[in-house]
């Protein structure tokens, strides 16, 4: 069975249908990778399975349980954890305070804990704050613990979008376009986390892209969206020679 | 004639400096008891002091009235001034730095609420020294007191959560009239309400209830407004909440029970300054545990950012109301201390200038701070008192002064500040501090 599924997903925006008909299977510890042009529909799509909309149409499941039309916060804690495409950080909170801010839904001493400051909470903090070390520790700015987002350069500021996303255990992780905006060495490094996170978690990945090359090396199979509508799915080699592809991204009755 | 200015400022640039330097190394401890003894000297030779100076009495509130009524006194006001509070706090201070920061070093061997118990025991020594003066001056520090708490919790919605919350007042009310009630109903043989159901002596133990109750009442009416308006954000928060103000105090004019609009009256005497201080501390207490732990950073994450709370997990709907309501409880408890201080209240004290003068204090003090709620609420309940000889021109000067601070400080003066009491109470020397730091790692 399918980690994430996605069965027949549609929204429309008033009457413009920005996702039509999308279906997805994504298995344990897979990465995958969605690209399209601009304005393809990408983006909604994450909107719509993290739950910041509510599909029209459609179902989706996470390990079989039906997590359509719940609020955002309840299928993040049941394992979907994002990053987004400009990067929503907050800031006036230090990069420690974003990691341990993720683990939200899991803090047991409640108000009373939080209201009076119990010996429990004291544990717990402690408990969270060790944890939000080890992954920045993986994504490389545990160094950077205390600082206000504000001070941090853009390639930081991005890592710390993944070690947040990170600390609420998800088991697929969407990013959205996090190499945007990337110099080619930043874009390397990028990459290596990516690569890194996976390999120690053993999350399945979903990725959205501009840049063909990332996702091209990190992922195994790759959909192609255009105007809301799945037109090729495959391996990154098929995907390169569909015709329907260089369609979309170059134009019809282009000659290269 | 320029090198001469430049002169003049590398020396007061220097004076700056070494003032820096030899105060830099002052532990709070050091600081309150220097308080301590300035306050025991007025107390003593206050009084001659002042008439050998020509003064008529001691002055209240650091003279201003004094000097604003007539001008010809500001030299023997600030002459008093220097004498009793700048000169012997800051000789103390100085003189017992070194034995305060190795008593503060080793207080940290203990638990630290030992020590905090400690410092929070001499500034109330000093506070009570100081107030015992005259009546005025406890009656001006107990509503100082009750306007912190209310900076407090007003700072908690605004300036914590980023929303604009215009109710405080209304959750005064709510708070003062609900303590007001419980109070006179058990203790008070009133025309309204008739024989007292308890005897008198029980009512300093059921104070706390009272205040409680009124707390749990402003809260309920927090949840009218916390459920149609947090269904988003933006400015609905602003305009209804405002509506709630006029609504509660237009209500409470036509509630003929709780006198309308003539008040309520003969509160019995319960918010003594000793209560009062330890409500405080309570508040300050409990909101700074809160806004510090995860669940109220939280709010920040709310204000900065709600899509991207909600994607981490953080259930923001829960989030808003409980703060909200964390803060009309504390609103309630300030109204009923409020009540209890005048042992009087009318609606008409719960409108529009109760709300600018709250929301003054918070955007003075400092947004998303504890610290600046202290300092806003401190410093322009006390302004407010000073400048009262001015009557109307006091309504110019402190908006006047709000202006600068939006000009120049756009969060106001302490803003996002964290209130952190173990280092407050640290000693202050690199050598005591090592030495405490050592004990506590080990």
């Amino acid at each position: 069975m399918a980690l994430l599924r996605v069965e027949k997903m549609s929204h429309e925006f008033g009457g413009l249908r920005a996702v039509n008909n999308y279906s997805l299977e994504i298995e344990k510890g897979q990465i995958r990778g969605l690209i399209g042009p601009n304005g393809a529909g990408k983006t909604t799509i994450f909107n719509l399975i993290t739950g910041i909309y509510k599909p029209t149409e459609g179902e989706i499941y996470l390990e079989g349980k039906k997590i359509t039309g719940l609020p955002p916060n309840q299928i993040a804690s049941h394992g979907l954890g994002r990053t987004f495409q400009n990067m929503q950080l907050w800031r006036h909170m230090s990069v420690l305070e974003h990691v341990k801010m993720a683990r939200y839904s899991r803090i047991t001493y409640g108000l009373f804990g939080a209201f009076f400051g119990t010996a429990k909470r004291q544990r717990e903090e402690e408990e969270i704050e060790e944890m939000a070390y080890s992954l920045l520790k993986m994504v490389g700015i545990a160094h950077l613990a205390g600082q206000i987002i504000l001070n941090l350069p853009y390639g930081a500021q991005r890592r710390v979008e993944i070690a947040r996303a990170l600390a609420t255990e998800p088991k697929v992780l969407f990013l959205d376009e996090p190499t945007a905006g990337m110099n080619p060495e930043e874009l390397i490094q990028m990459m290596e986390i990516v690569r890194k996170v996976h390999k120690n978690l053993g999350l399945a990945i979903f990725l959205i892209e501009h840049r063909l090359k990332v996702v091209m090396e990190l992922c195994e199979i790759i959909q192609t969206l255009n105007f809301g509508q799945v037109i090729a799915e495959g391996t990154p080699e098929e995907i390169q020679n569909d015709p329907k592809v260089i369609d979309a991204y170059l134009g019809k009755g282009t000659v290269i | 004639m320029n090198e001469e200015y430049g002169k003049i400022i590398g020396i007061t640039h220097s004076i700056k400096r070494k003032a820096r330097s030899l105060f830099s190394e002052v532990p709070l401890l050091g600081w309150l008891f220097g308080m301590l003894i300035a306050v025991i000297l007025e107390r003593y030779v206050g009084e001659a002091l002042a008439e050998s100076l020509g003064l008529s009495k001691i002055p209240m509130l650091f003279g201003v009235v004094m000097m604003l009524k007539n001008p010809l006194m500001i030299p023997s006001t600030v002459l008093y001034l220097f004498t009793i509070f700048v000169l012997p706090i800051s000789v103390v201070a100085r003189l017992i730095s070194g034995p305060a920061n190795r008593v503060a070093a080793k207080l940290l061997d203990l638990p630290i609420l030992i020590s905090v118990i400690i410092h929070i025991g001499l500034l109330y020594a000093v506070l009570y020294l100081w107030s015992e003066a005259s009546a005025y001056r406890v009656l001006t520090l107990k509503l100082t007191l009750i306007a912190v708490i209310l900076t407090l919790s007003l700072n908690v919605v605004n300036g914590y959560m980023g929303e604009f919350s215009c109710s405080h007042p209304g959750f005064m009310a709510l708070g003062a009239y609900a303590a007001s009630v419980f109070t006179v109903v058990l203790f008070v043989d009133d025309k309204l309400f008739g024989h007292a159901l308890l005897p008198a002596a029980l009512a300093p133990f059921m104070f706390p209830i009272a205040l409680i109750i009124g707390g749990i009442v402003a809260a309920f009416g927090a949840l009218v407004i916390a459920i149609p308006s947090f269904r988003t954000r933006g400015d609905y928060l602003a305009i209804i909440s405002l509506a709630f103000m006029f609504i509660v105090k237009s209500m409470i004019e036509n509630l003929e029970v709780v006198g309308g609009p003539r008040g309520l009256s003969s509160q019995p005497d319960l918010a003594s300054l000793p209560t009062v201080f330890i409500w405080t501390v309570a508040c300050i207490w409990v909101t700074n545990n809160f806004v510090r732990s995860t669940m109220g950073k939280a709010l920040n994450a709310v204000r900065d950012d709600e899509v991207a709370a909600n994607a981490m997990t953080v259930n923001t709907r829960r989030t808003k109301i409980t703060a909200f309501l964390f803060a009309a409880f504390w609103a309630g408890v300030a109204g009923g201390l409020f009540a209890h201080v005048l042992r009087y209240v009318n609606p008409g004290t719960f409108g529009l200038q109760k709300l600018a003068e709250v929301l003054a204090m918070v955007y003075f003090g400092g947004l998303n701070s504890v610290y600046g709620s202290i300092v806003g609420g401190v410093s322009l309940s006390m302004l407010g008192e000073a400048l009262r000889p001015l009557e109307i021109f006091k309504w110019i000067i402190i908006p006047l002064l709000l202006i600068l601070i939006m000009i120049y400080r756009p969060t106001g003066l302490v803003a996002f500040k964290e209130f952190n009491v173990g280092k407050l109470v640290m000693p202050k020397n690199k050598s005591d501090q090592r030495k405490s730091d050592g004990a506590a790692s080990g």
